[in-house]
């Protein structure tokens, strides 16, 4: 079917066509309309699932972990504090190698209070063994919550996944979206560790010093292995939805001189810098990252590189552009843009590239020398 | 790209205005991309909203700085905001009031949204609604056509006097 929905609703659509079992969710801000809008299609009788209103997001992710150890499909979706209040349960669900998909709408941390943009929420989960992605349209968080399970539910990867889009700018637009049926490109799975609830017996997970990290090892295996699972979903979703997906959206990087690295919605509106700059003459491309965790592989060589982080690891640097440093040879001109929402536009962003000095960072709108 | 930027307050369907029209554009077969501005919302504060509308998938989330046409659903915000800055000369200006000023380097439509809504019945929770009728006045502009207008607000609402709202502002925009 074909409609408009905002972000927000996509997600919960797309849910709603992969009918979990459980969903779990603590509904006060900066919760959004996702969790609203799938108990309104429960209580309907619209979708036959269990939905389970819990106390706080720790008590979500918890109540998810217990649906999903018995080998049922499970949703929640968070954002900002609310993931960072269930910080505990998201290492468990993924040591636990449980394939939970959880939508995390990308908002600032407080204080000061700010419920818009920013991916310093997700970032700070990046290290739990999560599989995370980051959409930058409508379709593609509709499209990518549809991939997400095909992947976590992968036997070559059994981890969580969490699709993350940018709040407001992308949780509350509206845009055309397509709904299509996913059929059997999402196959009924069977969790090969899950507990038998007949026949209940639980796992002892006192795991010693002789074992403990032979499970961080194979956790990072399966990341490993689902760099091809992914490309393998994207490919197939690709020959029969007929929209195309891949870990790093290129758009002109071809001949491009001076590439843009962004995600989320910057990552689209880098696209409308790079005609701009086309225009000028100067042979720019841009890169959206889609999938942040696995890190993607990514060919920079003799190319300059702009990378804009809505994000901050501080003491440190952009996490995103830490990571190009740490992954690639690149030396980047590091843009700190966008946090807590802040306005950049595809002008400030051509601005970006012209006055581009690699090897600096730039804290967009704060004037210091460093 | 057709840029619009939608002023109103707090309660008055700015939102669900933009929301309207990018369906209703949708329906012509254009893209479309609706974007509230967040603010500290509240009933009664001034409330800004975005639609783009275009041949093309837009890429773009930032804000409108050079609509081409500015849309103000309630005149008292004029007093708060400069609804004019950055319309592009020539721009247009939507208002809604019985008349209006001329505004020199623009051309302004005045259009009684409130008092369609007032003489339908269509109020809630005592506010009249503008969000169905300001659709009629857009395709009147040639923004969307009359018969997307109409399918939108069908698809939206049940209430068919929405659709009869629309019709009258239609038939009252002076083009």
């Amino acid at each position: 079917m074909l409609t408009i929905a905002t972000g927000n609703k996509a997600v919960a659509a797309a849910v709603r066509e992969l009918r979990p079992a459980v969903i779990a969710a603590y509904p006060i801000t900066p919760q959004t309309e996702i969790v609203e809008q799938i108990a309104a299609w429960v209580a309907a009788g619209e979708l036959d699932s269990s939905y389970i209103p819990v106390e706080s997001e720790h008590s979500a992710m918890a109540a998810c972990i217990g649906a999903s150890v018995t080998g049922a499909r499970t949703f929640t979706a968070t954002s900002s504090q609310g993931l960072a209040y269930m910080h505990e349960m998201v290492n468990w669900a993924a040591g636990a190698r449980l394939p939970i998909v959880m939508a995390n709408v990308n908002r600032a941390l407080a204080p000061g209070w700010n419920i818009w943009a920013e991916h310093t929420d997700a970032f700070q989960e990046r290290d739990t063994g999560w599989l995370q992605v980051y959409v930058g349209t409508v379709q593609e968080a509709y499209d990518t919550v549809v991939m997400a399970y095909r992947i976590a539910e992968h036997e070559e990867v059994l981890l969580p996944v969490m699709v993350n889009l940018d709040g407001f700018l992308l949780s509350h637009s509206t845009q055309s979206l397509e709904t299509d049926s996913p059929g059997d490109f999402v196959p009924p799975f069977r969790l090969p560790h899950a507990i038998d609830v007949f026949h209940p017996a639980g796992y002892g997970t006192l795991t010693g010093p002789d074992d403990y990290f032979r499970f961080r090892w194979d956790i990072e295996r399966s990341m490993r292995n689902s760099s091809r699972v992914i490309r393998e979903t994207e490919l197939d979703f690709g020959r029969r939805f007929g929209r195309s997906y891949a870990p790093v959206e290129e758009y002109r990087a071809d001949d491009a001189d001076v590439v843009v690295i962004a995600m989320g919605t910057l990552g689209k509106e880098a696209e409308v810098a790079v005609d701009l700059l086309r225009r000028e003459g100067i042979r720019a491309g841009s890169l959206r990252l889609r999938w942040f965790r696995p890190f993607p592989d990514l060919d920079l060589s003799g190319r300059e590189v702009v990378v804009i982080d809505r994000d901050y690891s501080f003491g440190f640097s952009g996490i995103l552009a830490g990571s190009l440093r740490a992954r690639s040879r690149a030396d980047p001109f590091s843009v700190i843009a966008g946090l807590g929402g802040q306005e950049v536009t595809y002008d400030d962003i051509a601005g970006f590239v012209r006055g581009r000095e690699p090897g600096r960072e730039l804290w967009f709108g704060v004037d210091r020398n460093v | 790209m057709y840029e619009i930027r939608i002023h109103s307050r707090g309660g008055e369907g700015g939102v669900t205005a933009a929301r309207l029209l990018a369906l209703a554009a949708f329906r012509d077969g254009k893209y479309a991309t609706a974007c509230p501005l967040y603010g500290a919302e509240r009933r009664g504060a001034p409330v800004v909203s975005y639609v783009r509308i275009d041949d093309h998938p837009i890429r773009i989330y930032s804000q409108i700085r050079n609509p081409d046409l500015v849309v103000v659903l309630d005149t008292s915000v004029m007093d708060a905001v400069d609804v004019l800055h950055g319309l592009k000369p020539g721009g247009w200006v939507l208002i809604n009031a019985p008349k209006a000023e001329e505004i020199p380097g623009h051309r302004s439509y005045p259009v009684d949204l409130t008092g369609i809504a007032l003489s339908l019945g269509l109020v809630i929770a005592g506010s009249p609604v503008l969000d169905t009728p300001v659709l009629g006045a857009l395709a009147k502009m040639g923004i969307i056509s009359l018969e997307s207008a109409k399918a939108a607000i069908t698809e939206m609402f049940s209430d068919e006097r929405n659709v009869r709202a629309a019709e009258a502002a239609y038939q009252e925009l002076l083009p």
